[in-house]
């Protein structure tokens, strides 16, 4: 008896509208947020993660608006992330109902905000986003490095380095994301999820390359990760959050039915 | 009279999920966000919320008087609901920002997790961040119709200590044994997040909006 891994569906909007890049290229459609966002709050999801990837200005208005409506209607734990550049959008967020703010690549372009963040609203809700790909040669120790604009810009920042630094900074949690696997179905970097669990005092929650259910499995057991983030796999109804979580328990792990 | 819930805000953050929380299991009653001392002690009853350090919060109640008007309320025997760091602050002290005495309507004391490891012996990841299943430590009708052992959402890095027994409602375990609901006559107080905790967190607000202690 104790915590509990949990599984946490993430939702791409544009626009109002959920969406799921195949390596941040192909996108497809998968429906209203606030409608999805209620299916997996029923379905049995532990957290919901709202990633906005809405370009125009404009549309930011339109993301706050669907986090308020999101969050008059699930009750469970709602993390927004994309464009987050100043603590005045993570103060409009969070007043529109976010319980936690993602920050990426604001982080990478001033670490200080990070810590800024932290400390006027407290390491709890400040996540931050990690984009890593692997830089190493076959024959080399493993390495990763920090990538920003959907994985196209390599920043020569370490990795694990930088997940340290991030939570020493105040980051309550890192959303681990392996660009190398994102959209591939083939499973989470296994070596870079332990590689940064064992590296961070904080959680971390693995992302990038859920195909099958075995592969949350192996994302916590062995990448150490505690939490799984997937979309696709439950977006299009391939496997439900339910059948993910109970085949996740008779594997070992400890969740919440 | 339509029933007035005041839940308390005093700046320290978001107050938009527990009042939502809250309005959808309102069977009548006005839910009521407000930072007005007055209005809070007029209130039938209070739902004290908190996030983020306790230092901050504690120095924004006594700024404002609110540490006042909730000795008020607790003294006029209504009902009262502390969550997170609002149970937090009602304990005698927290070490965190290097100690900070609290309102004391408890003796607990809020310690830090620390260093910590697992049955597996690897170290154990603090803030204590997602499903936790609570162990009623008594009957109580803020229990009503929540199983035994059921999960809730907690976010923290603080855990109250230090209760007597019969003070505790709920424990829960993480590299240690904490307070997970803290009770007193009309007070009850939770460190976790009922308004994050889906179906457990609702009724156990529901609970809170009927109980007559």
């Amino acid at each position: 008896m104790g915590l509990a891994k949990r599984i946490i569906p993430c939702l791409d909007v544009d626009d109002g509208r959920v969406v799921k890049g195949v390596q941040f290229v192909d996108i497809r459609d998968a429906g209203d947020p606030v409608e999805v966002a209620k299916r997996y709050n029923d379905a049995g999801a532990d957290e919901i993660t709202f990633l906005d990837i809405t370009a125009s200005h404009e549309g930011r208005d339109t993301t706050l608006h669907t986090v308020e409506q999101i969050a008059s209607q699930v009750f469970i734990p709602l993390t927004v992330g994309g464009g987050v550049r100043t603590l005045e959008d993570i103060r409009n967020l969070l007043n529109a109902g976010a319980d936690k703010v993602g920050i990426n690549s604001a982080a990478v372009h001033n670490p200080e905000f990070v810590r800024e963040a932290a400390e006027r609203f407290g390491s709890q809700c400040i996540v931050v986003a990690i984009d890593a790909k692997k830089v190493s040669a076959e024959s080399e120790p493993n390495r990763w490095e920090i990538f920003t604009h959907g994985g196209r810009k390599p920043t020569g920042l370490d990795a694990v380095q930088w997940a340290k630094r991030m939570t020493d900074y105040g980051a309550g949690e890192i959303l681990l994301t392996s660009m190398d696997r994102d959209g591939t179905k083939n499973g989470f970097d296994i070596a870079l999820t332990r590689a940064i669990s064992d590296a961070v005092p904080v959680p971390v929650i693995a992302s990038g390359g859920v195909g099958n259910l075995q592969h949350l499995v192996d994302g916590v057991i062995q990448g150490g990760a505690d939490a799984v983030l997937a979309a696709s796999i439950f977006h299009f109804g391939e496997y439900s959050v339910e059948e993910a979580k109970r085949f996740m328990q008779s594997s070992g792990i400890e969740m919440r039915l | 009279m339509t029933e007035v819930v005041a839940v308390i805000d005093y700046g320290m953050g978001n107050l938009h999920s527990a009042g939502k929380a809250l309005e959808k299991v309102a069977n009548g009653q006005q839910i009521l966000i407000t930072g007005d001392a007055d209005q809070i002690r007029a209130a039938d009853r209070v739902v004290f919320p908190g996030v983020g350090a306790i230092r901050d919060c504690i120095a924004v109640l006594r700024e404002t008087g609110l540490d006042q008007a909730i000795l008020d309320v607790i003294a006029a025997g209504k009902p009262l609901l502390g969550i997170c760091v609002g149970m937090q602050a009602l304990m005698a002290r927290s070490e965190e920002n290097n100690g900070v005495d609290c309102l004391g309507v408890f003796d607990g004391e809020v310690t830090f997790f620390g260093e910590m490891q697992d049955d597996t012996g690897s170290k154990l990841k603090v803030p204590h961040m997602g499903w936790n299943q609570v162990q009623q430590g008594m009957a109580h009708p803020m229990w009503a119709g929540i199983a035994n052992n059921a999960r809730f959402y907690f976010v923290h890095s603080y855990c109250v200590t230090g209760l007597a027994d019969e003070e505790v409602a709920g424990y829960c375990d993480y590299g240690r044994r904490f307070a997970a609901a803290a009770t007193r006559n009309n007070v009850f107080a939770v460190q976790f997040h009922p308004e994050k905790s889906a179906d457990a967190g609702l009724t156990l607000l529901e609970n809170f909006l009927r109980w007559q202690p």
